[in-house]
């Protein structure tokens, strides 16, 4: 009988902890087959962020390190410079990279570290219990905005893919979504585009993936898609932010 | 190079570094130890090594862990408000059972405090240089050559314990010039096998992390790193102990305060009293023994410090308190003079 | 033997770099040294000053309070230094640049127009070694041979050429 779904193996058999509706599975999932497809497991290491990802480093087969909250591309920054030749990835959360790390994310991308960075974005911090997060919506009901993000209050969401595309380092910039196939599909298509940068050297590549947080956000899995669509995207536009392949190209600079 | 060479403390260190096969260097300008830094800048990459400058001291030992978790040799410089900074990574670092070295040039606290030499981070380095229960070997050179031999020791017991190691100077000994000569340095093999520094398909992935959820596993990992802790203070210790034999005064001091320190006691014997000088080498472990035989005739102990009086604490413990100890201190900056010491030491001595 | 000297002056008088080159003639005579800069956020124009130990035996301190010898190039850096100066001391005055005179009798004191002298023989910039060199000729701690290797160990190789340039200015500071 022909498999038609077959576990990456870069990605671990073992039950995670996320909830049911989470689409961390997801972007773990096309991580890995992107890892295998390359056949560069071996050589390859990733970095965990502080956040719901922080055990991922149970999840992914390839070498893995934890990092202190926000720090994740200081680390990366270490182990790419010391092994030159690896792949290293990290896997960050919004509080973790946007705003307690938005330092080490600010200065990894204009440095041009041959890094790539998986920026999960779902408008809160899940860990801690669903806290307002820099991307936070304006008006978006959290644990510490009970009435709303009040933008007089608490300022603005980062835009963080349109903030990293204005720095040199930079190659790339894209926002994704994993609300549906052929979104995923995209979403695969784009962490293969960071990877392939590292392999050739172009530098600093970030790729934004809306995700959901069910629980948090108090909604079904299915609502949470529904919102993620309908809320999210329309304030987080998706696409390539910048690109320097489209650029050597000749084409016009996203 | 057995040849004697005039190098600053901070240059000398640098060279010893990269000698001892430091492979990565990240830091962050700070004085008074910035000269480490521009050194590597200049040499590390001529040397088959890497220099960068981070964004900030947090994101500097941040990249000391990185580069540690892959196994290969690294140290970051700073100095006291900048080692604060670094505490949460050294934590981390502490907690990943990662080697590494770490450089504090000490000056003036607390808050920015000022930029002269200082002993003031003693607690901090030896007690609690972040959040919880781990030690970090301390080591507290008195000269340029100390800058170098230690340096070079550093780098091997990190590796033999897998933890980091401090050196614990002060601005005086970073900025001094004095004749320096390098060593021989054999290089040693550790284990690195628990590198993350890509499987290439031969072996189960590793994972460095310092997260346990179940407390009894945290527990555990504590209780097995604090009986490397407990190994470590039985054969890591290490003291100059100078004319202790027949002293009724025994003067404790470290790092460049111990050089004061000995001229006064030389000043002492001059007026025939019976002054000795203790020098703990490494603070933590804290030389207990050796204080212990070097106290063995002493009426009195005077710790000299630049600080408020904190390696007392330690003088204190380890003679049980059943040697009085008293204290003579300059601090913020200000580096005590062989007359003020010698004061303190006949007024001591006066009632013995 | 220990010889305690403290060299003090505006930052940019080349003080740091004459207090190095002691220190190298102490180093080319196998003697232990020490030698310790002011630091400080000035960079530029700012007072400098640095302590040099040259001594038989292991140094203690290396942050000299009262110098055995003064070598002063400004007005400030004389007031703070000329009464620690131990009794018997030798002081060296850039007279161009003090006017005041010490009334201490149980010190050697050596007025010497030494930027004047630096400016008149093509040597502007050159004070410190003009200094040196009377330094060297007054207290005799230092051969005017051992003098020359310091230069020739201090100075780069690619700059090879200042080591006759710094020595004339020795030679002209001794001839005064």
């Amino acid at each position: 009988m022909a498999v038609a779904y077959k576990r990456p193996h870069a990605y671990c058999d073992v039950p995670t902890h996320y909830c049911p509706g989470c689409t961390h599975g997801i972007v773990h999932r096309i991580l890995s087959e992107v890892i295998d497809e390359m056949g560069i497991e071996g050589d390859t290491i990733g970095i965990c962020p502080v956040g719901c990802s922080v055990m991922a480093y149970d999840y992914f087969n390839c070498d893995m390190i934890e990092a202190p909250h926000g720090r994740a591309p200081a680390v990366a920054t270490g182990v790419k410079r010391a092994k030159p030749d690896s792949y290293v990835f990290t896997y960050q959360g919004d509080g973790d990279l946007a705003a307690i790390g938005t330092c080490e994310t600010v200065h990894a991308a204009t440095r041009g570290e041959n890094i790539v960075v998986i920026f999960i974005n779902n408008t809160t911090y899940g860990m801690t219990g669903g806290q307002m997060a820099p991307t936070t919506l304006p008006g978006q009901v959290t644990q510490t905005t009970p009435f709303g993000r009040d933008t007089s209050v608490q300022g603005f969401p980062v835009k963080v893919c349109e903030m990293l595309s204005t720095l040199s380092g930079t190659a790339l910039a894209q926002r994704v979504a994993v609300d549906s196939v052929p979104h995923i599909n995209e979403a695969k298509k784009a962490i293969r585009k960071a990877f392939e940068n590292q392999k050739e050297k172009r530098g600093f590549s970030i790729v934004e993936v809306l995700s959901t947080c069910p629980t948090n956000w108090g909604l079904s899995p299915v609502e949470a898609l529904d919102r993620l669509r309908n809320e999210m995207i329309p304030y987080y536009p998706l696409g390539v932010y910048k690109d320097v392949n489209v650029r050597e190209e000749g084409k016009e600079d996203a | 190079m057995s040849e004697r060479s005039l190098m600053k403390g901070n240059e000398a260190l640098a060279e010893a570094a990269m000698r001892a096969g430091c492979k990565c260097f990240f830091g962050y300008p700070i004085t008074p130890q910035t000269e480490i830094s521009a050194y590597l800048a200049k040499k590390m990459s001529a040397n088959g090594g890497l220099f960068l400058q981070a964004e900030s001291e947090i994101a500097a030992i941040n990249m000391v862990l990185g580069a540690a978790s892959t196994g290969t040799r690294c140290m970051t410089s700073s100095s006291s408000p900048g080692i604060s900074l670094k505490s949460e990574g050294i934590s981390y670092i502490a907690a990943s059972d990662l080697p590494c070295v770490i450089i504090n040039v000490q000056r003036g606290g607390p808050g920015l405090g000022g930029i002269q030499p200082s002993q003031a981070d003693y607690w901090q380095a030896t007690k609690g240089l972040g959040h919880g229960d781990f030690h970090i070997l301390v080591y507290a050179p008195a000269s340029v050559q100390e800058m170098v031999d230690m340096a070079v020791n550093a780098f091997d017991k990190a590796d033999q314990y897998r933890m980091p190691a401090m050196i614990l100077a002060d601005g005086l000994l970073g900025q001094m010039m004095e004749p320096v000569t390098f060593p021989e340095i054999k290089p040693m093999e550790y284990d690195k096998s628990w590198a993350a520094s890509g499987h290439k398909n031969k072996r189960e992935h590793n994972i460095i992390n310092s997260l346990f959820l179940t407390p009894e596993v945290l527990e555990n990992s504590v209780i097995e790193r604090f009986e490397r802790y407990r190994k470590i203070e039985e054969t890591e210790t290490d003291a100059e102990i100078y004319l202790c034999n027949d002293a009724d005064i025994v003067v404790c001091a470290f790092g460049a305060t111990a050089r004061v320190a000995k001229s006064a006691v030389n000043l002492a014997r001059g007026k025939g009293i019976k002054a000795g000088l203790f020098r703990p080498k490494t603070l933590w472990p804290f030389p207990v023994n050796e204080l212990k035989d070097a106290v063995k005739t002493a009426k009195k102990i005077l710790s000299v410090e630049m600080n408020m009086g904190q390696m007392i604490d330690d003088i204190k413990l380890a003679t049980e308190c059943k040697i009085p100890v008293s204290f003579f201190g300059r601090t913020g900056g200000v580096i005590p003079k062989p007359m003020e010491i010698l004061d303190k030491i006949v007024d001591l001595g006066g009632d013995i | 033997m220990l010889n305690e000297i403290v060299l003090a002056g505006f930052g940019g008088q080349g003080i740091l770099f004459a207090g190095k080159i002691l220190a190298y003639a102490g180093l080319m005579d196998n003697k232990e040294i020490s030698w310790l800069p002011s630091y400080g956020p000035e960079m530029r124009g700012g007072t400098a000053n640095c302590s040099v130990c040259i001594s038989d035996d292991p140094i203690g301190s290396p942050l000299v309070v009262d110098p055995d010898m003064l070598i002063v190039m400004n007005e400030p850096s004389f007031d703070k230094f000329i009464d620690n100066v131990k009794p018997g001391g030798t002081v060296i005055v850039d007279s161009s640049m003090v006017d005041k005179k010490c009334n201490r009798d149980d010190i050697s004191v050596y007025y010497l127009p030494a930027s004047s002298l630096a400016d008149e023989n093509g040597m502007t910039g050159m004070a410190n070694i003009i200094l040196l060199g009377k330094f060297i000729k007054e207290t005799k701690i230092i051969s005017l041979n051992t003098l020359e290797s310091a230069f020739d160990k201090a100075i780069p190789p690619k700059k090879k050429n200042l080591i006759e340039v710094n020595m004339n200015a020795v030679r002209l500071g001794m001839e005064q």
